[in-house]
């Protein structure tokens, strides 16, 4: 199975055979990769009650629950590593659910997509329009996404909350580049760690 | 293929069985019962490394009768969308065990049984029992079976209870647990709902300090307690679908007109009067009495200072669990309860709460989520 290219640079940042929350999981096809290519102990958490069904029906532990209430249940580095995958735009949060991603566990890998990329600010500035692209796909008054932020407000924040950012992937049509990203990226990765 | 099975010779495997474990039975409670008869039923083989037995733990009026007829009622087993062949529990490839629970009134030792010490039927002297007295009598089975490890342990209700004490009790002996509809702690609703029925039962003059003649049972009271218990089985989107404010039919065509009596006027009281009478049929009134008390007892985060995460600390099990969104009698929140408790333990647990309009009944009914839950959650741990 290959996997989209932003879901290859997140599995990409987890090692083989780490305890993992994905969080947002969906119907769980990133863990299924995860267990099968790297051996993890694979956990989830989604809020669909058909994607959980699937996930447990290919064998992994899923939790329905809501990734904003829910982390506090989880005791303090109980993962090696968090996964929240093109899932922070969408959470009420953001800013509280980054620190517990690394309290719950060592490591988290955090993607989304990227308002700053040219194609968002062309179609707001020229077009006056919100933008409809391949990762922005649904229009703004059906899209869950509530809390969209650039790469650059996102270092802002994870630099206001004192964690620390270890590595940063930049996608552009499926392919990496890391220069200009905040203009020329449209999706990004990172890793984030404890001060 | 059929004579590549192995013919199954252990007359301990069957259908319809009964056992004698020998010696006292020790209960939680501090008394001990002298003799404890369980009665049970197998499906499918064991295989050589006795790897594939799963244990299927019925629910408050249940029987062992989980997949086979019940020669008493002559009534199909109860659990046929989840048991059978191609089903997830599947007797082509578990061996599957049910038994009747301790207190029960379907072969295994309960309130209607004769104590061997006095050759009088136990009736009220019957110790009060628990959820880990049945549990433990369940292991004694599994001893009897020569069977030391559960690839699963199954149940809905109060078998979900039974499922969830067992990776407390004997956490060595189950890989995984499947507890549907169910909760870790009766609540005081709950606890009240059972006292209203055992209130019934005591009530009826027939009931006599429980020392009715066996068939001469306080059916009056037996019956009001089902009628109580049946209302929260279901949920009143359910009760409206099936019965709204119907009346019970009347000559008159068309619009039918209220009889200003006592009757069962409504359709719905007519439906829960048969509920009541046809259970009185088949379930002994002291055995309701005691297994209600024991799902009351039942509270697994009690030892642990009320912290359920204890109770299940440095667990192996795997657990899945399931709610449905109309089950008012053990909601969903119990079952996010337990599923927190897991996650601070660290165990391995899934859990889905599925749209069901059948209130807790759903467990017993079609609910095709449930069973590709199940079906999953097995296969993935065997």
């Amino acid at each position: 199975m290959s996997l989209r290219p932003d879901l290859a640079a997140v599995a990409d940042a987890v090692p083989a055979g780490a305890r993992v929350l994905d969080i947002g999981c969906g119907d769980g096809a990133l863990l299924a990769h995860l267990r099968d290519t790297k051996s993890v102990d694979a956990r989830g958490i989604d809020v669909s009650a058909a994607n959980v069904a699937t996930a447990v029906a290919r064998g992994l532990s899923v939790v329905q629950g809501d990734a904003d209430a829910d982390l506090a249940d989880y005791p303090d580095a109980a993962f090696d590593m968090a996964i929240l995958s093109d899932t922070l735009q969408a959470m009420r949060a953001p800013a509280v659910v980054l620190p517990e991603l690394v309290r719950i566990a060592r490591r988290a890998v955090v993607s989304f997509p990227n308002f700053g990329h040219w194609r968002v600010r062309g179609s707001i500035l020229i077009g006056g329009r919100m933008p409809v692209t391949s990762t922005l796909p649904v229009s703004w008054h059906e899209t869950a996404n509530i809390h969209l932020c650039t790469i650059d407000d996102f270092r802002a924040l994870v630099a206001d909350l004192g964690l620390r950012i270890e590595s940063a992937v930049f996608l552009s049509a499926g392919h990496r580049r890391q220069r200009l990203a905040n203009l020329m990226a449209e999706q990004a990765v990172f890793v984030l760690k404890r001060p | 293929m059929a004579s590549a099975r192995p013919e199954n010779t252990d007359n301990r495997r069957g259908l319809d069985r009964r056992v004698t474990i020998p010696g006292d039975f020790a209960l939680t409670g501090g008394q001990a019962l002298p003799a404890l008869e369980i009665a049970y039923e197998t499906y499918g083989d064991l295989n050589a490394d006795a790897s594939n037995a799963i244990l299927i733990c019925h629910a408050l009026t249940m029987d062992q009768y989980v997949a086979g007829h019940n020669p008493r009622t002559g009534k199909p087993g109860w659990w046929p969308r989840l048991v059978g062949p191609g089903k997830p529990i599947d007797p082509d490839r578990h061996f599957i065990i049910c038994s009747n629970v301790l207190g029960g009134c379907n072969g295994t030792t309960g309130p209607g049984n004769v104590n061997p010490l006095t050759n009088q039927h136990y009736a009220m002297t019957f110790p009060v029992i628990t959820i880990r007295d049945m549990v433990n009598a369940q292991a004694a089975l599994l001893d009897h079976l020569g069977i030391e490890t559960l690839a699963a342990v199954v149940g809905g209700s109060m078998g979900g209870m039974q499922a969830l004490d067992w990776a407390v009790a004997h956490p060595h002996r189950v890989r995984s647990v499947v507890a549907i509809a169910t909760a870790a702690r009766h609540s005081a609703q709950n606890i009240a709902f059972h006292e209203v029925g055992r209130q019934a039962i005591m009530a009826d003059p027939n009931w006599s300090g429980g020392a009715y003649p066996l068939d001469k049972q306080p059916v009056a009271g037996l019956a009001v307690a089902r009628m109580a218990a049946h209302i929260t089985y279901l949920s009143e989107e359910g009760l409206t679908e099936k019965f709204g404010r119907r009346l019970q039919d009347r000559d008159t065509p068309g619009s039918p007109q209220p009889g200003f009596g006592f009757d069962a006027e409504f359709q719905v009281e007519s439906y829960l009067r048969h509920q009541g009478l046809s259970f009185t049929q088949r379930f002994d009134a002291n055995s309701y009495l005691y297994i209600t008390r024991a799902m009351d007892y039942f509270d697994l985060g009690a030892p642990h200072d009320g912290v359920l995460a204890k109770a299940f600390a440095g667990t192996k099990t795997r657990f899945a669990l399931v709610s449905f969104t109309s089950d008012w009698l053990y909601p969903t929140a119990e079952s996010r309860r337990i599923v927190r408790a897991l996650n601070a333990a660290g165990a391995a647990v899934s859990f889905v709460e599925l749209e069901s309009p059948f209130g807790h009944d759903a467990f017993l009914l079609d609910a095709p989520e449930m069973i590709r839950v199940v079906d999953g959650f097995l296969r993935a741990g065997t």
